[in-house]
């Protein structure tokens, strides 16, 4: 099988769909080239914005059958790379697809189409429900690509991750046959091979309907910022909530660093003497949560907290989530550019974490603010670097590797929810032996032998999947020069 | 034909080589709680007992965390836990003499009243490590809650039954444990009052460990369990809205027995068991086909998943029953659990899927396990 010009099958996609959502024009390929991690670009040879499941299948199918590989994307704002274009390939837009299909509040349900924003799944459903997992990007953001990341957010730690969230999925897998994994109803006979799908990154298929489970909304918040003078009295506050048995909706910690640039952004009020705050937020039912929150108050006390601020009402506890939410879009106030790191480390090796990030800093010479999800151990390193210096933006890069390293080495993890995508697959065989890859392989296979979706992403070096039938053919990867036979 | 008891991973590598090379099938054992479970194995298939495997590898109780082997018994794994105040939250009956094993019960996705609040096996495996049929051993996730990285082996080896690879450790996320509970009971001989009753329990705010129902000889119940320093009051409102739903209510103090016996529900060792995965709207549909087959019925009434057990069935009508039964809850899924051996060759155990679905599972099979050494023919389709 000879790879096909994705450009030669353009008459077809537009049958399939309709000239007008068929993009050839390089101003309008342009938008698409990257995705939220702007340094990582490729240009499609063509775009196409499906509107119904009809379009999308019968779109992969004519990729399958020419042998092109295929990107799909939804809102492209991945911090990953995990939704740039496959250069001269077909990338496949959802954000056309955003009707909410059912909503069973009785059965917390809700049927939505994969362009639907993640906000828009919460609204759909409010005031009496939500749906937790909740990313910073979660104004624009997709369900489609929520589900292709397994996101997560700042409720993680107690309402878990869009995986917890999906009870079903129609999906075109790669060569255009549509099934049903799980459904409304939970614990469909089989293998989970939805909980295999969410977090492949795009590798195994384009979701096309999602049922999520929702959940019906607190009656009861209460929110608090405790000062520290160090990370480590901070840190060790977190650790004696979580040992006290208590399980907050959302605890998130910021260093000196990032307290400066969001207090800038946002002037939402924090102190600037301090080196960490904590903002601790419980959710419940109102006598589990006013419980609790005393508790709360006396271990960050305990712990050395310099000022304790508690949230009066609704409007004092949005600008404390104010400046949290601003971190990633505050820091132009100290830098042109930076490089976010996604590791995750066990809570406990917070300390040892930290100063390593800390030495790092020192020997390179770089800025590094800290924003965490402390309760999970999902931390955000920011590098800070000026592109316009030679030689910044390399060792921003190098700095975050080694911040990364120091994650895996403490028992953590290369990412919590960004992906990983293009950007951090080198880093894989740091987590992951031979054996371990190849398992994922098989996977991966068994959904897309022909592997023409996303390729080039997640695993660190192209792998071919084995046993095709009859006589040896070139692969399309191969003629592409994106993979080799090994 | 026995295989001594393994005790190390290179151990299961070199028996599932071996029995490669012989051109046989092993079936994987841990307690031996289960193993009626699925289509019959196959006869001949070798017994690969994983109960060798049985430490407690890490213990991470600062961050809620364990690395256990597939061998370690679920009780004793919940022991040790409990006396850092932690648990597992998967609460499945554990079968004769508590011998139930924390592989057995990922590899069967068992699960019992707790998932009510904290989800099923598959939400608390953070990672998994497996021999493959070929002897290689491999992991996925890791040992932190949050990760991204790879594809989720975990959740495609939860509730596989054994049948791509041997579970050999797991690394699981534990919750605190609940405090001292106690459950708020509603009784009514009305299934629309069940229903209704469970609905309005679960889409309030109240935030209950576990939310119940049982259903045997015209008379139902529901049972909501709360635990901490607020669980008084949240029973106390879980109590008066089952009296406005219509219940005969009562509070419960000493609720243990009453929740070993939703747990106990579960299982028949003479009978049959059926699992129904419904909404929780289809409940006193589920309830009414019970009644029709003569089946008893308890499950998560905020979830939508049912068990309903037979007693002592005539082995002749089980299968007209079955798919009676079938015929009444399409398109729900049912899946006969417990069943006599004699009627387990004469049902169709796991139900029909649509065959897309069926042959992307076989690929996932091929791929895992390509000569069919793993649990053969047990899983849905014959895989």
């Amino acid at each position: 099988m000879e790879r096909e010009n994705a450009k030669g099958l353009l008459t077809q996609f537009e049958r399939a769909l309709a000239p007008d959502r068929v993009l050839t024009h390089p101003h309008e390929l342009r938008t698409y080239e990257s995705d939220g991690l702007v340094g990582y670009r490729a240009m499609p040879a063509i775009v196409l914005l499906p509107d119904t499941a009809e379009e999308v299948r019968n779109a992969v199918r004519i990729c399958h059958e020419a042998g092109v590989p295929w990107v799909a994307r939804g809102s492209g704002t991945g911090l990953s790379g995990g939704a740039v274009p496959v250069e001269e390939g077909v990338l496949i837009v959802l954000t056309r697809m955003r009707r909410i299909l059912e909503v069973d509040l009785a059965n917390q349900r809700v049927v939505v189409e994969p362009g639907v924003t993640n906000l828009q799944v919460s609204a759909a459903v409010s005031p009496t429900h939500f749906f937790p997992p909740d990313p910073s990007s979660q104004i624009v953001c997709s369900i489609g690509g929520n589900v292709a990341e397994n996101s997560g957010g700042a409720h993680c730690f107690k309402y878990g991750f869009t995986t917890n969230y999906v009870v079903g999925l129609e999906v075109v897998l790669p060569d255009g046959e549509v099934v049903n994994l799980g459904g409304k109803e939970m614990d469909h006979p089989g293998y989970d091979l939805m909980g295999a799908f969410v977090g492949s990154e795009g590798t195994m298929g384009i979701a096309t309907k999602i049922v999520l489970r929702v959940i019906p909304v607190p009656e009861r918040f209460r929110t608090l910022v405790a000062f520290f003078e160090t990370m480590e009295q901070a840190g060790h506050a977190v650790s004696d909530i979580v040992a006290a048995g208590i399980v907050p909706g959302a605890i998130e910690m910021m260093d000196r660093l990032a307290i400066q640039a969001t207090e800038e952004a946002t002037g939402a009020g924090y102190r600037l003497d301090v080196g960490a705050a904590l903002i601790v937020e419980l959710d419940g039912s109102e006598a589990e949560c006013e419980l609790a929150f005393g508790e709360v108050v006396g271990i960050c006390e305990r712990s050395g907290s310099v000022e304790i601020r508690i949230a009066q009402d609704e409007a004092e506890r949005q600008l404390i989530w104010k400046a949290r939410k601003a971190a990633f879009a505050s820091m132009g106030r100290l830098s042109p550019n930076y490089y976010v790191q996604d590791g995750v480390i066990p809570r406990t090796k917070l300390p040892e974490v930290l100063s390593a990030i800390d030495e790092l800093a020192l020997r390179f010479n770089v800025s590094v603010a800290n924003v965490f999800h402390a309760g999970d151990g999902n931390l955000h390193p920011l590098v800070l670097y000026d592109q316009s210096v030679p030689g910044e933006a390399e060792r921003a890069e190098e700095v975050a590797g080694l911040i990364v390293q120091a994650c895996v080495d403490a028992g953590g993890s290369l990412t919590g929810e960004h992906g990983i995508g293009i950007e951090k697959k080198r880093y894989m065989t740091k987590m992951f032996s031979d054996a371990d890859l190849d398992a994922f392989q098989r996977l991966r296979c068994a959904f897309d032998p022909e592997q023409l979706a996303n390729p080039g992403k997640v695993m660190p070096t192209p792998r071919l999947c084995g046993e095709v039938p009859g006589p040896y053919r070139r692969h399309p990867l191969e003629q592409a020069g994106i993979a080799e036979r090994l | 034909m026995q295989v001594e008891t393994l005790s190390e991973y290179a151990e299961v590598a070199e028996a599932l080589r071996g029995t490669v090379g012989e051109g046989g099938t092993v079936r994987v054992c841990g307690g031996g709680t289960k193993l009626c479970w699925g289509r019959p194995a196959l006869s001949g298939a070798v017994s690969l007992p994983t109960l060798g495997l049985d430490s407690i590898v890490e213990h991470n109780a600062g961050d809620l965390t364990a690395v256990v082997q597939a061998g370690v018994r679920l009780a004793d794994a919940q022991a040790a836990f409990a006396e850092a105040g932690q648990m597992l939250a998967v609460d499945p009956p554990l079968g004769a003499g508590e011998g139930a094993t924390v592989g057995g019960v990922v590899a069967t996705a068992d699960s019992g009243p707790l998932r009510h609040r904290y989800g099923g096996v598959r939400d608390q495996v953070i990672g998994i490590r497996a021999v493959l049929a070929d002897g290689s051993v491999i992991r996925s996730g890791g040992k932190v809650i949050k990760n991204v990285a790879g594809y989720d082996l975990g959740k495609l080896f939860t509730g596989s039954f054994g049948t791509l690879g041997v579970i050999v450790e797991v690394s699981l996320r534990l919750h605190p444990l609940p405090g001292p509970v106690l459950t708020a009971l509603g009784k009514t001989d009305d299934p629309q009052v069940l229903h209704k009753g469970a609905i309005s329990l679960s889409a309030s705010a109240l935030t209950a460990v576990s939310l119940d129902f049982r259903w045997e000889r015209g008379e139902g119940w529901l049972l909501a369990r709360f635990g901490g320093g607020a669980g008084r009051s949240q029973a106390q409102r879980a109590e008066q809205m089952m009296e406005a739903a219509g219940f005969q209510t009562s509070v419960e103090e000493d609720d243990e027995a009453l929740w070993a016996d939703q747990r106990a529900a579960q299982r028949a060792p003479d009978g049959v068991v059926l699992k129904v995965s419904a909404l929780p709207t289809d409940l006193a549909g589920v309830v009414r086909a019970a009644e029709s087959v003569e089946a008893a019925a308890v499950g998560r009434a905020g979830l939508g998943l049912a068990w309903l057990s037979i007693e002592q069935p005539a082995p002749a009508d089980v299968a007209s029953r079955v798919e009676d039964l079938r015929a009444r809850l399409a398109p729900r899924p049912v899946v006969v659990l417990d069943a006599p051996a004699e009627v387990r060759k004469e049902i169709d155990i796991w139900g029909s899927q649509p065959e897309p679905l069926l042959a992307l599972m076989r690929r996932v099979k091929d791929r895992f396990d390509p000569t069919g050494v793993c649990n053969r023919g047990i899983f849905v389709g014959g895989i």
